[in-house]
């Protein structure tokens, strides 16, 4: 579904240095598979991510979406961001009805299907609450309501989970896997912890630094549905230990 | 050390509650009292000391008139002073509104791309390196002795940092929130409306109160320099006729008429944008 056909994408800094960010980068994405990418900070996981949604040009080679070169932001791409990026004027509930406003396409059925999705991540009697009101955690889900209401086939997520505790995050990782299996889209989710890359996805693209190229796609072979305590099955040790490696080099992936 | 009532000490945890805590949740005053008695209370204190000074000192009424004295002078024609009052309040407000109407559209121009910034910023700091005193009398001779003037040099006066915090406002929206507006399809100018300008309300308010606070200050340096009415003509009158008192009148006049006005702007943002977190309140 996704065509990512040997992208390169350079920076020009201010001092006009070329930075190159990503080189030759090639990856086939099916339809309603999850993706995660991995890689050391600065290795360009959100610039292509940025890049298949349309937000930046490439510099080299294309993306392609369902036989469509991206050129610009898709209507039917949903984008999570790091930090919750709420609108602080705007109540949850019209926080989570943005995009349709915005796209113009407010239906009579609209606030019904923001609040069901709000249910879907347990935020029922939140609607009316402004986000200064709301916990980190609640914030995000919100932002991931946000993302899912105009019921994109494609669900681009940079870092989500990254400010959150670790017991929010779990959570949240569980919640993810069940609206994926509930409404299954596309998922690419940048994440910079290995076990949550293996908890989510079907195959992690391993990329490795400066300039950010793919190290190797690792599939992922645990069954699904997964629960956390599948960590100590052999297809996930094998998978993160793999992608250990890949990113650390073989001598430290003995040391825990 | 430990502090006192600290749960991760293990003693702490075994131990019975105690019936006396160490730590008293320090119980918050209501809006009320500190928003509107303690403001009020601590004029009315200075005006006390003022009135004592006087009267304890002899101050001669010419140099600095008690209170008592300059309530009675102001109060003895109030038919004349609310004239004036009037006068000046029209020349304010429509300073103000004209500083308003022109600023918005000002910021959002100067933000708009980094050239037409570079050419239209030299153009504003040059009225402001023009002394507004020495102008007015120029103006009153292009533009007439009318009330154009006075309503002009009062814009002057208040519409800079209006400019500076709406498109300071308008440029400090996180680079996210931009995204998110991109990855919607939205235009400039859906951009501009429904994420830039929300996002620049705190902004705008906290630029709309210095405004106001310099309208006043706009309006009587006009009226000094060509007027036949308002309060910066009647300190001037009445000094020039040793009618001190009215002065003074005149002066405590135009700081409520400030205060007054700043409280409306207030106001206005806590009524009709409660979620603004109020950029400039004072430090606490
Ligand atoms: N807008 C930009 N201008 C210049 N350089 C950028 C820009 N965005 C990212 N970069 C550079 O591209 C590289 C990859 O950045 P990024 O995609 O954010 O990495 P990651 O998300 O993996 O941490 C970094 O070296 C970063 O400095
Ligand atoms: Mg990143």
């Amino acid at each position: 579904m996704i065509e990512i056909e040997n992208v390169s994408k350079h920076f020009v800094s201010r001092d006009r240095d070329r930075v190159a960010a990503l080189t030759n980068v090639s990856i086939s994405i099916r339809r309603n598979e999850f993706v995660c990418l991995v890689g050391p900070s600065g290795c360009g996981k959100s610039t292509l991510l940025r890049l298949v949604g349309g937000l930046l040009p490439v510099t080299q080679g294309r993306v392609v979406i369902d036989g469509q070169q991206v050129s610009e932001p898709r209507a039917e791409t949903g984008i999570v961001f790091q930090s919750p990026t709420l609108l602080p004027w705007a109540s949850v509930l019209d926080n989570v009805l943005f995009p349709l406003k915005m796209m113009k396409r407010v239906t009579r059925d609209s606030p019904n299907r923001a609040k069901s999705l709000l249910k879907l991540v347990g935020l029922d009697g939140f609607e009316g609450k402004y986000p200064r009101e709301l916990s980190g955690g609640m914030q995000m889900r919100a932002g991931i309501c946000r993302a899912l209401v105009h019921d994109p086939d494609i669900l681009l997520m940079d870092e989500p989970f990254s400010s959150l505790d670790a017991l929010t995050r779990e959570e949240l990782t569980l919640e993810l896997m069940r609206i994926w299996r509930e409404q299954p889209k596309t998922v690419l989710f940048v994440t910079h912890s290995i076990p949550e890359s293996v908890m989510l996805a079907d195959r992690v693209v391993v990329l490795s630094p400066r300039p950010g190229r793919i190290a190797e796609i690792v599939p992922v072979q645990v069954p699904r549905p997964r629960q956390f305590g599948m960590e100590a099955l052999d297809e996930f040790q094998r998978a993160t230990s793999r992608i250990r490696q890949l990113i650390f080099g073989v001598e430290r992936t003995t040391v825990h | 050390m430990q502090p006192a009532g600290s749960v991760s000490s293990s003693s702490a945890l075994s131990a019975p509650p105690s019936t006396e805590s160490y730590i008293t949740e320090p119980r918050p005053l209501p809006a009320w009292f500190v928003e509107v008695v303690l403001p009020i209370a601590a004029i009315a204190a200075l005006f006390l000391v003022w009135e004592a000074a006087c009267q304890f000192f002899a101050v001669p009424s010419y140099i600095i008139p008690a209170p008592s004295a300059i309530w009675k002078e102001t109060s003895a024609n109030p038919g004349n002073v609310g004239w004036h009052t009037l006068v000046t309040t029209k020349t304010v407000l429509l300073g103000f509104i004209v500083s308003a109407l022109v600023s918005l559209p000002l910021a959002v121009l100067l933000t708009s791309s980094p050239l037409v910034a570079a050419s239209v910023y030299p153009l504003l700091v040059l009225t402001q390196a023009i002394p507004k005193v020495a102008l007015a009398p120029i103006l009153v001779v292009v533009l007439g002795t009318s009330e154009l003037p006075r309503v002009v040099v009062t814009f002057l006066v208040a519409f800079f940092p209006l400019v500076l915090s709406i498109a300071s406002g308008l440029v400090s929206v996180p680079p996210e929130l931009i995204e998110l507006g991109r990855s919607c399809k939205a235009n400039r100018w859906t951009e501009l409306w429904r994420i830039r300008l929300p996002y620049a309300v705190p902004f705008i308010f906290s630029g709309l109160k210095a405004a106001i606070a310099l309208s006043v200050v706009g309006a009587v340096v006009a009226e000094f320099v060509n007027a036949d009415a308002g309060l910066g003509y009647l300190i001037q009158t009445s000094t020039a006729f040793f009618k001190v008192q009215l002065a003074w009148g005149a002066l405590i006049i135009l700081s409520i008429m400030g205060i007054v006005l700043f409280q409306i702007i207030v106001a206005v943002e806590r009524i009709f944008f409660p979620w603004s977190p109020g950029i400039d309140k004072p430090p606490v």
